[in-house]
């Protein structure tokens, strides 16, 4: 086993896709915990939707795909986010309004212009192979900033997701600190999605968080736990993948059900 | 000095009316019990006094330079909190978050401000206990650690006896009587419970769906609304 580890680190595309994937696991766990708290589960599904129309788009323009996509991103996290307060439209369907949606004007896009080419595909699936140079220096940074402000804002945060009304009567800035949720969530999703593919992406939100807080008290420990899960996931989904020749996102998902389903049964014999 | 004015405030949903024409103000010190009818705009009213809510019409002052970082709040319980994982200690010094203008980080001083404030309402032996592990009593004083943390001059409380048993209720009232005379911060409260808010808030806002009435608890024992309510007898 150490020896087929020992050649899948001699793979230079296998080292990028495990450095952008680690920081990218980390971000998603770490905002994840607020996501499903906030009963958000769904927002990484509908971002990674328009993620997937903003990119058709992108390359039919001959536009740069990240440069697109992150902006697009953003602003449908904001309206998400926005929407669960005051709109008719509730928070999770507007979220299945926007994943069809965004989902069939891709695919008009796609098919109107060049037809299905392998990028896209690879969009839609995630491949590790899809990781350039450019795409790690600029996952690296991003992902960076985004550990950075959850850092840095961590109290905030933890103030505003567990008591929004609290939060605003007393005097806190909660539309800012729910915007900048809004903004971490939709750049740790596009730099997910080209490994995870937009099918699965969500999972690396919603799993670790959802297994760290089944066993954890505190939610200092559920941050931490849930990106220990959500690391140990992914390299070891990377692992199997490349040992038994398996898409990689299928993989990473695979693990995290099954921590789930371990983490699952511990608690319901504790219980007992 | 008034602490918070309300001049002729108006409050609805789209056309819908809740609150019309209503004035009050309440005094440094004052402990204020707003009671009513179902739908007479208890609840919409407290959202407007937190600035959670535009009035319509008229508006809300402060002659005392009243911020909102002055202020605590006792929220109704959210569905979403009660699978909440967070320690009680994490709860409570979220409320000291509001005494920071740019420091990230909790000080020293936020957590003693924690520390004293959870043992005022006695839940220090639960410090490190899960949130959603507790009882609806020990939730509620945990919420009000919280607000105590963030009240410099004012709390809010939202229906703070709900779901909660007699001989809590008593417990409950007792501390926030506490709360506003040692630490000499004014308290408005929402509530049902009129007998309980004549006996213990110096000042009553009954809404009325047609009439309005403001002043002491002693004028509304003696008005002819508070007869009505308090069933004829004035009370001991």
């Amino acid at each position: 086993m150490l020896s087929s580890f020992s050649e899948m680190l001699s793979y230079p595309f296998i080292i990028r896709a495990l450095t952008v994937g680690i920081l990218v696991c980390v971000c998603a766990a770490l905002l994840g915990t607020n996501l499903v708290l906030k009963r958000y589960s769904m927002i990484g599904d509908g971002l990674s939707h328009v993620g997937f129309a903003s990119l058709a788009i992108a390359y039919a323009l001959n536009a740069a795909p990240l440069a697109v996509s992150i902006p697009v991103c953003i602003a449908a996290a904001f309206l998400l986010l926005r929407l669960g307060e005051n709109s008719k439209i509730k928070g999770d369907a507007a979220i299945a309004v926007m994943c069809s949606g965004a989902l069939a004007v891709g695919v008009m896009v796609v098919s109107l212009t060049s037809g299905m080419n392998t990028d896209i595909s690879n969009y839609m699936f995630g491949s590790i192979l899809a990781m350039s140079k450019n795409d790690v220096i600029l996952g690296v940074i991003l992902s960076a900033a985004v550990m950075l402000m959850y850092i840095l804002f961590y109290n905030r945060i933890f103030a505003v997701t567990f008591d929004e009304s609290f939060s605003t009567a007393t005097g806190i800035k909660t539309g800012l600190y729910n915007a900048l949720i809004a903004t971490l969530t939709a750049v740790t999703i596009v730099l997910g999605m080209r490994m995870m593919g937009t099918l699965l992406i969500s999972s690396l939100v919603v799993f670790p968080s959802l297994s760290a807080m089944r066993i954890c008290k505190k939610f200092k420990s559920v941050v931490i736990f849930s990106v220990i899960i959500s690391v140990v996931c992914f390299v070891s989904g990377i692992y199997f993948s490349f040992v038994f020749s398996v898409p990689t996102g299928a993989s990473i998902v695979s693990a995290n059900i099954l921590v789930f389903a371990i983490v699952f049964v511990i608690q319901k014999i504790k219980d007992r | 000095m008034a602490v918070l004015e309300c001049h002729n405030v108006s409050m609805s949903y789209g056309k819908n009316t809740v609150l019309n024409n209503l004035s009050f103000s309440i005094n440094a010190g004052d402990y204020l019990c707003i009671v009513g009818e179902n739908g007479a705009g208890k609840s919409t009213l407290l959202k407007g006094l937190l600035g959670l809510k535009k009035p319509s019409q008229g508006h809300f002052c402060s002659s005392d330079g009243l911020k909102s970082t002055d202020i605590g709040y006792l929220p109704q319980q959210s569905p979403a909190q009660k699978d909440f994982p967070a320690s009680v200690m994490e709860v409570v010094l979220s409320g000291t978050l509001n005494s920071h203008k740019f420091s990230p980080f909790y000080t020293k001083a936020d957590k003693n401000r924690a520390n004293e404030m959870i043992k005022t309402l006695g839940v220090e032996d639960i410090k490190d206990e899960c949130y959603r592990e507790l009882s609806g009593g020990q939730q509620q004083r945990v919420l009000l650690a919280r607000a105590l943390c963030a009240a410099k001059k004012v709390i809010l409380l939202d229906e703070p006896t709900t779901g909660l048993d007699p001989l809590m209720t008593k417990d409950f009232y007792k501390l926030i009587s506490q709360i506003n005379i040692e630490r000499g911060i004014t308290v408005i409260m929402v509530s049902h419970d009129i007998n309980s808010a004549v006996n213990e808030a110096s000042h009553i806002l009954y809404l009325g769906n047609n009439s309005h009435f403001f002043g002491t608890a002693q004028e509304y024992r003696e008005s002819e609304l508070g007869k009505k309510f308090l069933g004829g007898e004035p009370l001991a």
